[in-house]
């Protein structure tokens, strides 16, 4: 099947005070149509920054796409103007962010704030509008849709927040849906609605979705492939089977072993990657992932891994057949 | 309690000895309308007439929603915010209505860690006079010798002695984390509040940080009131936990036990949510509805009802108390899900 989003070689800069910072270094992935892919990483990692890449709104935020393209559809979003962007914001795709509270105007009602998009991406009438909006408040599981549609965001809960914000960027039945962080400001019972939401959404009206999250368990349960990133860099991509089966790259294989689950004792060490990641600004040579590392060789230090295939996944690493045979050895 | 009869479960007594922390029937409420106009005051009710005890050397965690008083809770503990009503204990005085200065001598004993380890340290300072304020104000130190406990203190919790003139910013979140944990430990506290400590870290140096905590424990013979949403991290670290709901408890128990067999179904919602880090887990998810109700109007009886998947009439009415089923757990349900 063609992916319905190509990204292929993406580099991106921010200047910060007239110096180039690359955010970005030649990322590639692709999402298929009906597929979610979880991009996952730590704090400065990169994974925001694909996102507002792929929706151009990077520019807003003194970044710049240097090279590489974005095939929406066959179609290179890295080549758009911002005018033609418009008509595919909210429309093909649209993007739903970690703060529910900021994210919705606090000075429009809600009724209007979803009507907004429909009425400026579908030729309709306001009545038609109307009832999309109390369709897509349905959709999203919300009560009193009439009543809601009257109030403003801040008689509404985290929760309902988010609902809505998923419900405005439903509104043109987007092909792809860009989830950053959508549930990461949300307690855990309100998390599970959610993503219980998203995978139902999914299966009933079949849009890809591009998720970002730091919490392995979240991708665990809602992606079918996970792009790992660091310091900029995608160091691993597979399916949600291999990366949590088998993780190749020793960066994926620390994130794993340093949650804390049951199968540890209680107040046992837990495994910890030593350091912290690299800033931007002051990367190390070869390998970002080196100094870390603990698979580390000369060649790691000098010689720069790209990703590659490996058993029908792709990564990173110079070492992977370490990583991976220690593993069998500890089993 | 020497007349319980034998029947009924009852709570493990604790040795007085043992018991470092105790609460009763503790209450912080908070006025929302106090104006002119309004004969009848309003109040939050953050913790509500809630009682328990935390013992020497023990990680008790308290888990539940944000706006189920968790913080609220374990501030009203330290008294950085005064009790509504009942009483508290440490070390076996009643601490209640200390005056402020002797209640400063009873803050060397308990320190608190905070979650933002942005906000929490004063940008100005540089590292060195930020742990060694502690010493400054209580003046126990000075000199070759605060700089000697300075850079021991450094060193025990895995930061850089030399980099003790640099400030706060220069260091990442993790590593400030640390900054914030040696300025808690500096007067050999014997309990430690933190509150949401490692929340804010990904999840490399949650690790980091969290094994830096387990060692200082057995070090240091230190007790933790652990305050956390992140279910993983509290198993990880406690020993037991404490569940909370609209400013009451609605369970307490030794922590494995409670993960494998929660006795309310709020506990059990909580459990069955987590997401865990492997896809294959099929999981029977208990997802509530709705979202946690506001704790200035509380619903009535049982303040869980209105989300409960085993609601009955009685819930609506009468509100369950927190009574013990077995030695190590108590449970505020009128229909718990295990019995003893």
């Amino acid at each position: 099947m063609q992916p319905i989003l190509k990204v292929d070689n993406l580099c991106v800069d921010f200047n910060s005070d007239g110096k180039k910072i690359r955010a970005l270094d030649n990322i590639s992935f692709d999402v298929k149509q009906g597929e979610t892919v979880c991009i996952v990483g730590e704090s400065g990692s990169g994974k925001s920054v694909t996102s507002l890449s792929i929706m151009r709104l990077l520019e807003y935020e003194n970044g710049s796409i240097a090279s590489g393209e974005i095939l929406f559809e066959g179609e290179d979003l890295a080549q758009k103007t911002q005018h033609d962007m418009r008509d595919i914001r909210g429309n093909d795709i649209s993007i739903i962010f970690q703060e529910p509270m900021t994210a919705l105007n606090p000075v429009f009602t809600i009724g209007r704030q979803l009507m907004e998009g429909v009425m400026r991406h579908k030729k309709v009438s306001k009545d038609e509008a109307y009832n999309r909006a109390l369709e897509l408040l349905e959709l999203v599981g919300i009560n009193d849709v009439k009543v809601r549609m009257k109030q403003h965001p801040h008689e509404l809960s985290g929760g309902m927040r988010q609902r809505i914000m998923i419900a405005i960027a439903l509104a043109c039945n987007p092909k792809l849906l860009i989830a950053d962080e959508p549930t990461t400001a949300l307690d855990v019972t309100i998390e599970a609605q959610i993503i219980n939401l998203l995978n139902e959404l999914k299966e009933k009206i079949n849009m890809s979705i591009i998720f970002i999250t730091h919490d392995m368990g979240v991708a665990a349960e809602i992606a079918d492939k996970i792009i790992v990133m660091y310091a900029g860099k995608v160091v691993e991509e597979g399916t949600v089977y291999q990366i949590f089966d088998e993780p190749t790259h020793p960066y994926t294989k620390g994130l794993l072993q340093s949650i804390p689950t049951e199968k540890e004792g209680r107040k046992q060490k837990l495994y910890s990657i030593e350091g912290t990641i690299p800033s931007l600004t002051d990367l190390p040579t070869g390998c970002r992932f080196h100094p870390r590392c603990e698979f580390a060789t000369d060649q790691c230090r000098q010689v720069e891994p790209s990703l590659q295939d490996v058993n029908g996944r792709k990564v990173a690493c110079w070492n992977y057949d370490k990583v991976i045979g220690k593993d069998k050895v500890e089993s | 309690m020497e007349t319980v009869n034998s029947s009924e479960p009852s709570e493990k007594v604790v040795d007085e000895q043992d018991v470092l922390v105790e609460i009763k029937n503790l209450k912080k409420y908070f006025p929302i309308k106090d104006g002119l106009f309004n004969r009848e005051k309003q109040f939050v009710k953050a913790v509500d007439d809630i009682s328990l005890q935390i013992r020497k050397g023990e990680t008790f965690s308290l888990v539940g929603e944000s706006g189920s008083g968790k913080s609220t809770l374990g501030r009203t503990i330290l008294r950085l915010q005064e009790p509504t009503d009942g009483q508290i204990f440490f070390n076996g005085k009643d601490i209640t209505n200390l005056k402020k200065r002797d209640m400063r001598k009873i803050r060397h004993d308990m320190q608190v860690i905070y979650q933002d380890p942005y906000g929490s340290l004063n940008p100005r300072m540089k590292i060195y006079d930020i742990i060694a304020e502690p010493f400054r104000i209580n003046k126990t130190l000075s000199g070759k010798a605060l700089e000697k406990r300075v850079i021991e203190l450094m060193e025990l919790v895995g930061l850089d002695p030399t980099r003790r003139n640099r400030f706060p910013h220069e260091f990442s979140g993790g590593q400030r984390q640390r900054i914030g944990i040696a300025r808690a430990i500096a007067l050999n506290p014997k309990f430690i509040l933190a509150d949401e400590a490692v929340s804010a870290l990904d999840v490399s140096v949650q690790a980091q940080v969290l094994n830096l905590l387990v060692e200082l424990q057995e070090e240091l013979d230190l007790t933790y009131l652990f305050i956390a949403h992140g279910l993983n991290v509290v198993r990880h670290i406690s020993d037991r936990v404490g569940v909370m709901y609209l400013g009451q408890l609605v369970e307490v128990g030794e922590v494995e036990e409670l993960y494998k067999r929660p006795a309310h179904p709020y506990t059990s919602a909580l459990i069955s949510t987590n997401p865990t880090p492997d896809p294959r887990a099929k999981r029977e998810k208990v997802i509530l509805q709705g979202e946690i109700p506001s704790p200035s109007n509380p619903p009535s009886g049982c303040r869980f009802h209105t989300r409960c998947p085993l609601a009955q009439d009685i819930c609506k009415t009468k509100t369950p108390e927190l009574v013990p089923i077995s030695e190590e757990r108590s449970v505020a349900c009128h229909f718990p899900l295990i019995q003893g």
